[in-house]
């Protein structure tokens, strides 16, 4: 059975390079060069038999599938890089939201205004994104016809409104010493600060859901290695917001006030390396794609600067240049790690291997525990 | 409404969806064993549907030059080339293959000016390019000096030099379409209510709500719903939702000359359909398997299901296609839990003493 299987393959995958991103990347050129077989009439070959393959980057050993001329099965999402932009804006969002709430209840007044207003700004940002990304942005109100708990994209529309209407309250309050003391606005200046405080801590309980949700958004789809991370995802994602609500502290707080700010880096930083490196780690071939290319080298880059942020967050605590500059680095580090996970998953929807072999392992993995050999007859799904 | 299975498992959609004496589910059929490639579903379905032109592509791949499911193909036929005998038996002879590329129809060369001279589909993401087209580019030899087979006719009159035997050849073709699972993955990810489940059991997408956020498109465990680039909603078959309301039947299986395509109750297609792979594996073709028939499976049964004379992935279909969804709970609290361990974290780092 299997040598016929083998000739009667349509096509052949020593000619398919690895997880490179998208075709005509770097990588791809530079993969390929070493491993293709030659000769398309060469049969019954097998993968890394061309002896091109030993030294590359592969992380697990090369396996055999057969595809549709090498299509996509799945579809990458569509989404540009304003929803990669916006899973950083909305954490850094949250971030520094449960800064300024820590602040204020700690009565360190230069966190408290940094937080809001840096949510407020994170905000803008966000909602900016996420219409600008939507292929019929006059439509973005019909978000909110429905609120449906099998949509994270719905449910995450709530908590961005929620938190929206809590965290500008919040934020416009900063504004309320520079009223005049009389009149119509004389009242606005003494409502402001208690709706504002209200606001703060309003948008301090949302805030979590809004730096978590996102993973369930990503993770919620046929993306192989989105799906594959979800149990880790919302660490990574949660200790990213963490560490860029941090850096904002950082950035903007004399070093008196920046304890707290520096012990969230520390957390933080923490949360998302553990999260990152799981998921970097522990998904088999679906790792893969997190390690390669561009998502590889913007992972990589944001492990490097998180890990200088957190370093100049600890050791430079008396000098305000340093504790800038390591919110700086971490605010960076968000970024990239958001724009490595989105990629990362962008490039394993785009190669059918990512698709078709962690099914095909799960297909005789269930045949064994049935306890028959997997034959052609019951590994598609119609057993 | 809202069941246990409501997200996983055997389910009848329509009910479950809140439609009350739903008509019997109704589906597709595709017996592959049967196509002939002729594409009429595919015409058929533009005309009905009034779809776009997705190019005028040659893509190198056989005779597929629609390349996928996209928002501008609600149908697509596959072509598969394959250097075996279509009995499902072994082959005994070389055959005309002999010496001759015996692997994927697209050549070096085919795929990379495919990759490189592709109109634009004018959908998202529509069809990319072979991930493999570059590899296959620094795989191409440097022009030989021997003449190479060009699939051309003999010089001298057919029959009179038998230099091979017939060929050893079977040419797979598939009209692949959207499956209106069970458990559709896209309808549940829908942030506005665009998709709805039909009183049919069927899935279609309201295109007055649908506002382009793409997030059906990456959660299809199928590739198939697209998004329509100088319209920016998403976009897929509907199962002629405006023909079978009225008893017609949808416009491919309308137009399929040879019942390759055949539209019915679910119920009766799945009987059908076991009676057909039945008869295949009793007249020797052993390759034949249904894929989407069973209501236990990822996606609960497709309600458009197919009978494959190869494994799925060679049509481009996933091998074990599982509804996102079903891990949706667990996702939800994994996240709560990492909300939970967020917030602790801030409480703990104001924690000490006040400046």
């Amino acid at each position: 059975m299997r040598p016929r299987e083998e000739a009667e393959r349509p096509r052949d995958e020593s000619l398919s390079p690895p997880p490179a991103g998208r075709p005509g990347s770097g990588l791809a050129r530079d993969e390929a060069a070493g491993g293709p077989v030659r000769d398309p009439a060469v049969k019954g070959r097998r993968r890394g038999g061309g002896g091109g393959r030993g030294g590359d980057r592969s992380m697990v050993p090369p396996a055999e599938f057969r595809s549709y001329y090498g299509r996509p099965i799945v579809k990458a999402a569509v989404w540009h890089h304003d929803v990669a932009a916006y899973l950083f804006t909305g954490g850094l969002a949250a971030g520094s939201a449960l800064l300024a709430a820590g602040g204020d209840a700690s009565g360190r007044p230069a966190l408290r205004r940094a937080g809001r207003v840096g949510a407020l700004g994170a905000l803008v940002a966000s909602t900016y994104f996420l219409v600008h990304d939507l292929g019929r942005p006059e439509r973005f109100l019909h978000m909110l016809r429905v609120a449906k708990p099998t949509s994270p994209m719905s449910m995450g529309t709530w908590i961005l409104s929620a938190f929206g209407a809590a965290a500008g309250a919040a934020a416009v309050a900063e504004a309320a010493p520079l009223l005049p003391e009389r009149g119509v606005l004389g009242v606005a200046r003494k409502l402001l600060p208690p709706a504002g405080t209200a606001g703060q801590y309003g948008a301090a309980l949302v805030a979590p859901a809004l730096a978590t949700y996102t993973a369930v958004l990503l993770a919620d789809t046929a993306t192989p290695s989105w799906h594959a991370a979800y149990p880790e995802l919302p660490y990574v994602f949660a200790g990213s917001a963490l560490a860029s609500g941090a850096g904002v502290g950082l950035l903007a707080a004399p070093v008196a006030q920046a304890g707290p700010a520096r012990r969230m880096a520390v957390f933080g930083a923490a949360m998302e390396l553990y999260g990152a490196h799981r998921v970097e780690t522990t998904k088999g071939i679906l790792s893969e794609p997190y390690a390669l290319g561009r998502p590889g080298r913007l992972l990589r880059t944001g492990r490097a600067l998180t890990a200088l942020g957190v370093a100049g967050a600890v050791l430079g605590r008396r000098s305000r240049v340093v504790s800038a500059l390591s919110g700086l680095s971490l605010l960076t580090a968000s970024l990239a790690t958001r724009f490595g996970i989105f990629e990362g998953g962008l490039a394993s929807a785009r190669d059918p291997k990512y698709t078709v072999l962690p099914q095909r392992e799960r297909l005789a993995r269930r045949a064994a525990e049935n306890g028959g050999a997997p034959d052609a007859k019951t590994q598609g799904p119609a057993q | 409404m809202a069941g246990p299975n409501s997200l996983y498992g055997p389910l009848d959609p329509a009910p479950d969806a809140g439609h009350v004496d739903a008509p019997p589910r109704m589906g597709f059929f595709t017996d592959t064993s049967v196509c002939i490639g002729c594409k009429a579903c595919e015409v058929a379905c533009k005309e009905w549907n009034l779809i776009p032109d997705d190019g005028f592509n040659l893509l190198g791949q056989s005779y597929d030059n629609t390349g996928g499911l996209t928002a501008n193909s609600w149908r697509h036929v596959a072509f598969i080339e394959q250097p075996v005998a279509n009995r499902g038996g072994a082959t005994d002879s070389p055959g005309a293959f002999a010496g001759l590329p015996v692997g994927p129809s697209v050549s070096a060369h085919t795929a990379v000016v495919a990759a490189g001279s592709g109109q634009d589909m004018g959908t998202d993401p529509g069809i990319p390019p072979a991930v493999d087209a570059l590899a296959a580019a620094a795989t191409i030899a440097p022009p030989r000096a021997e003449p190479q087979f060009l699939g051309m006719p003999m010089a001298d009159l057919p029959g009179r030099t038998m230099d091979a035997p017939r060929s050893d050849f079977r040419w797979l073709m598939m009209s692949n379409v959207c499956k209106h699972c069970t458990h559709a993955a896209c309808l549940d990810v829908c942030p506005t209510g665009a998709l709805f489940r039909t009183e049919f059991g069927t899935v279609v997408v309201q295109e007055d709500i649908c506002n382009g956020c793409g997030y059906c498109i990456p959660a299809c465990p199928y590739g198939v719903i697209d998004q329509r680039q100088d319209d920016g909603r998403a976009w897929k078959c509907t199962m002629c939702y405006d023909r079978i309301g009225d008893g017609l039947t949808p416009a491919c299986a309308k137009a399929c000359p040879t019942e390759s395509i055949q539209y019915g109750e679910l119920d009766e297609l799945r009987a059908r359909a076991q009676h057909r792979v039945e008869k295949l594996h009793e007249q020797g073709v052993d390759s034949a398997r249904l894929y989407g028939n069973s209501p236990d499976d990822g996606v609960g049964g497709d309600g458009a299901f197919f009978l494959l004379l190869d494994e799925p992935e060679v049509y481009g279909l996933p091998p074990d296609p599982i509804v996102t969804t079903r891990d949706l709970p667990d996702m939800y609290k994994r996240a709560a839990v990492a909300a939970l361990a967020m917030a602790a974290t801030v409480v703990v780092s104001f924690l000490g003493r006040r400046p």
